[in-house]
């Protein structure tokens, strides 16, 4: 997984709520056997039409607006746990996504993946959404260290939250698995007093 | 002290706690199928890691498999190749695989119940968001990403932050007509679609203790759609009775032990929850869903609300629906019924008791697809093929079908579909199409008028 440390950028607002993993990346798209390529697919059925012409109005069309955060509307990453969709972003260029809220599912998806959840507040998403869709150019900064959120040449800012376990793999470029491997006594050591238990074989 | 259903479980699972930090959390039964799979074991083989306990995996191929002649080689290029592919990881691993064309073969999450691998207190993962159907039996069931799929093969094991919980409780009798389905999007449409988000839920009362494990099965399914990775009912003897006897399910002296720790799971009298939210099956009626996402529901006789909303706005638009309009009289011209939500065999007795000695409208295509080959043998035997038959509905293979319709099995662009389906997200079932979510009832009655029925006048 690649590191995060800082990001800093300019943003695209996707100013719609309850942004499902099927218009991230519809299930069309999923076919396939590997993790590569779905960037080009990403919010496909927004983006173009049936002709497979770009879409005038699909904000990721609108070539003032350009970086490698994305600012959506709340719950963002509903729906099902296609991890495609954190590959999708990925892919396409996106580092970090900011909403005031992520579900579950996509939002582990994404720490897995080196794709940063800022979660902020309502008040805080309302005037970045507002001030980089009137001001394209502006530049969004994020340090993961301090867990804060900026926004150059304004009074912007906010700290958000992310578990500490998480925020050191996202740093460092770990992941899981090769701590759960680093526990293989443990759960060893848990299955067979299980067994002793006769809860399950 | 006093523990809910779901801490008991998982207390019973965990393996370790990092301080500052997630847990470790064993899980008893992995299901995967064909999309979320490859990309793991690929990981799997880069890193050299060898699948931990394969013997508590089982497959499936489902969610881009053909609900037509799958006796014949799947024509689709790309959804051949990946069902291959998950044959092969799965020989080369040593997982069991009820593939295309097993007398077992189906959705994962009416496949498992029905063989009995879904169990109460049991932890079970599978790359699919629906996986909280198996939280009817008392068991924590969730769904995950493909690195989490990863870990699993790795590990057995999960690293979790233990959810809060939450328990929605619904009081007294439900009216004639009102199906489970009708129960779950009657609770989104209240608490709407995050309100579970962070959170288990535990349904309990009345309603749900009068409800078969097939209608349970279906609440906790959609338990997502409210934003709770899972749903929990607590085991009683309705459970315990779909349980024993099935393939898997433990039996002589194993049985006996398994229905003793099963008794102790319920929540205590006294255990707290996060939060709680309580409802009278009395408000209840048939819903149907009017908008993109399944917190946009309406009892199936009233009026489109009138929202002030972009969101909402986008929503409707996209369903070329006004605000303040009827749903009842809407024309439309496919009923899908099946998916993880409604494909079991309760759901065609219930559409077969409707339709029988009654035909489809003429403009209407109907599609029936079981949840599982045990479903549609099911359907035969009790001579449900034949009602169908007669009354022009077209009875297809098992599969996830129309429902993410990543098969061929497409709503054509702008048309409307009574779908017995969980999710009406834009284009799910298939670009440009118009999802309309409902019981297999209510499905049924539209396909009979090809518009959409206020059942209850006629249940009245």
């Amino acid at each position: 997984m690649e590191k995060f440390t800082t990001l800093n950028s300019r943003a695209i607002p996707l100013d719609i709520e309850n942004v499902d993993t099927d218009q991230i990346i519809p299930a069309r798209f999923l076919k396939t056997t590997s993790r590569e390529g779905f960037g080009e697919n990403l919010f496909r059925d927004w983006k173009y039409d049936k002709n497979g012409s770009e879409r005038s109005d699909f904000i990721l069309n609108d070539k003032r607006y350009s970086g490698r955060v994305l600012i959506a509307g709340d719950n963002f990453g509903c729906g099902s746990s296609r991890e495609h969709a954190a590959w999708a972003l990925s892919d396409y260029g996106f580092k970090g996504i900011v909403s005031s809220f992520f579900a579950d599912i996509f939002k582990g998806n994404a720490l897995n993946n080196g794709l940063l959840p800022i979660q902020v507040s309502p008040d805080f998403l309302k005037d970045i959404m507002k001030l980089i869709s009137e001001k394209p150019e502006t530049r969004v900064s994020v340090d993961l260290e301090s867990q804060s959120i900026s926004i150059e040449n304004s009074k912007l800012k906010e700290s958000f939250k992310i578990d500490t376990y998480k925020k050191t793999c996202m740093i460092n470029g770990y992941d899981d698995i090769d701590f759960l491997l680093s526990k293989k006594d443990k759960i060893e050591h848990f299955e067979n007093q299980r067994k002793l238990l006769n809860v399950y074989d | 002290m006093s523990k809910t259903l779901f801490e008991k479980v998982w207390d019973a699972h965990v393996v370790d706690t990092i301080e500052d930090g997630p847990q470790i959390l064993y899980i008893d039964k992995h299901l995967i199928h064909e999309v979320t799979s490859p990309q793991a074991f690929q990981e799997l083989e880069r890193r050299n890691i060898p699948v931990f306990r394969p013997k508590e995996i089982v497959a499936t191929a489902d969610h881009n498999t053909p609900t037509v002649d799958q006796h014949l080689p799947v024509k689709d290029e790309l959804s051949r190749k990946q069902l291959a592919q998950l044959s092969e990881n799965c020989k080369k691993n040593n997982i069991k695989l009820y593939e295309l064309g097993h007398k077992y073969n189906g959705i994962v999450h009416v496949i498992a119940p029905e063989l009995g691998i879904t169990q109460p207190g049991m932890t079970i993962v599978c790359g699919d968001s629906h996986t909280s159907t198996h939280g009817a039996f008392g068991s924590i069931a969730f769904g995950i990403g493909t690195s989490q799929v990863t870990q699993v093969f790795a590990s057995q094991c999960l690293l979790l932050t233990k959810p809060k919980s939450m328990r929605i409780k619904v009081n007294g009798t439900l009216k004639n007509g009102v199906l489970p389905k009708d129960v779950i999007l009657y609770i989104i449409s209240k608490l709407g679609t995050n309100v579970g988000t962070g959170y288990f839920c535990e349904y309990a009362g009345e309603v749900f203790e009068n409800m078969s494990m097939e209608g349970r099965m279906t609440v906790c399914n959609m338990s997502i759609e409210m934003g709770a990775r899972g749903g929990m009912i607590a085991p009683d003897q309705t459970t315990f009775e779909y349980v024993k006897g099935k393939k898997f399910a433990p039996k002589a002296e194993k049985w006996k032990s398994s229905l003793h720790y099963w008794k102790t799971l319920p929540t205590d009298k006294d255990a707290i929850f996060d939060k709680e939210f309580v409802f009278d099956a009395e408000d209840i009626d048939p819903m149907i869903t009017f908008g993109t996402n399944p917190g946009m529901s309406i009892k199936v006789g009233q009026k489109i609300p009138n929202k002030k909303d972009a969101s909402f706005e986008k929503s409707l638009k996209y369903m070329n629906f006004q605000k303040g309009e009827d749903m009842a009289g809407k024309p439309i011209n496919y009923v899908f019924i099946g998916s993880c939500t409604n494909s079991r065999i309760e759901d065609f007795r219930v559409v077969a008791h409707y339709v029988k000695g009654k035909q489809k409208a003429k403009n209407v295509t109907a599609w029936l697809v079981p949840g599982s080959r045990q479903v549609e043998n099911q359907i035969e035997k009790e001579g449900l093929k034949d009602i169908f038959q007669k009354a022009g509905f077209e009875l297809r293979q098992p599969g996830c079908s129309a429902c993410l319709a990543m098969n061929d099995d497409k709503i054509p662009e702008g048309e409307y579909c009574v779908s017995t389906s969980n999710r009406n997200f834009e284009g799910r079932q298939g670009q440009g199409s118009r999802t309309i979510l409902a019981s297999p009832l209510v499905a049924a009655a539209a396909a009979i008028e090809g518009r959409i029925v206020d059942i209850t006048k006629q249940l009245n």
